[in-house]
């Protein structure tokens, strides 16, 4: 069994104006365990979108509501779990995006979920009760 | 907003952004304002020099995507420069490259608006 190391958290508003903070607290935790700076980049853009959409899809822009964010690892993954209660969101309802496509139709966003995915090694939705999870990993 | 700063200068014909810091859902709007101020001015020649661009999420992408088709349909362009390794991978990850023009530096987007 792979040993347990550290597990942080933060619980933070969700609201833009936290996302230099949360992309700081996984960063902190990811170069403690020694990432390399390509690792480390990675995961904040990752976590920065899944916290964005959180903020937008789920919580329709409430910066009321919570969302707790778990980052920990062990000798062979770290993993960042983000948690909230706001609407759900269908994994299967995810598209590469077409870029012309999207510049011609004036639509923006939809990039998230497809940046996190080429970012991550593993990426999992779950709903439990009213929450949402999304839960993302990086081997190591 | 203290971790993403924009300011506005003239060369030429051409209007330049210069982006410095981190840019996000949060700070996005900042760029958007700016690039709007631009285009309701009818400089439609524009260059962001990303030199002091730390960082880039999809929202500050999203930006670059509202605005080309109008700015292109009005004989003008966005041209990218400068970018960080880091940087230019996000762009690269979407995509960016093949629909947008990105530049090494000011002097060859200036250039490749003379042309």
């Amino acid at each position: 069994m792979a040993e347990t190391s550290n597990i942080q958290t933060l619980t933070v508003e969700a609201s833009t104006e936290h996302l230099a903070k949360v992309r700081n607290f996984v960063a902190a935790h990811a170069e403690q365990i020694g990432l390399d700076q390509k690792d480390v980049s990675e995961i904040r853009l990752a976590v920065d979108e899944a916290y964005t959409n959180i903020i937008k899809h789920a919580y329709k822009n409430d910066a009321k509501m919570n969302v707790n964010i778990e980052i920990g690892s062990n000798g062979e993954q770290l993993w960042i779990s983000l948690m909230d209660e706001g609407k759900s969101f269908d994994p299967s309802s995810y598209n590469e995006p077409d870029l012309m496509q999207r510049i011609k139709e004036k639509k923006r966003g939809g990039m998230g979920v497809y940046l996190i995915r080429k970012l991550m090694d593993q990426v999992q939705y779950n709903r439990t009760g009213h929450t949402n999870e999304i839960r993302m990993v990086k081997k190591l | 907003m203290k971790n993403f700063s924009i300011a506005t200068r003239q060369k030429q014909n051409v209007s330049i952004l210069d982006i410095k810091g981190e840019l996000d859902a949060h700070t996005a709007s900042h760029l958007e304002n700016a690039l709007k101020s631009l285009i309701d001015e009818e400089n439609y020649s524009i260059v962001v020099n990303c030199s002091g661009l730390d960082y880039i999420a999809s929202a500050g992408l999203g930006v670059f995507m509202a605005y080309i088709e109008d700015v292109r349909s009005l004989g003008g362009d966005i041209k990218l420069t400068n970018m960080n390794d880091r940087v230019y991978n996000v762009f690269d990850l979407l995509g960016f490259p093949t629909l947008y023009d990105i530049l090494r530096d000011e002097e060859e987007a200036l250039e490749s608006f003379e042309n």
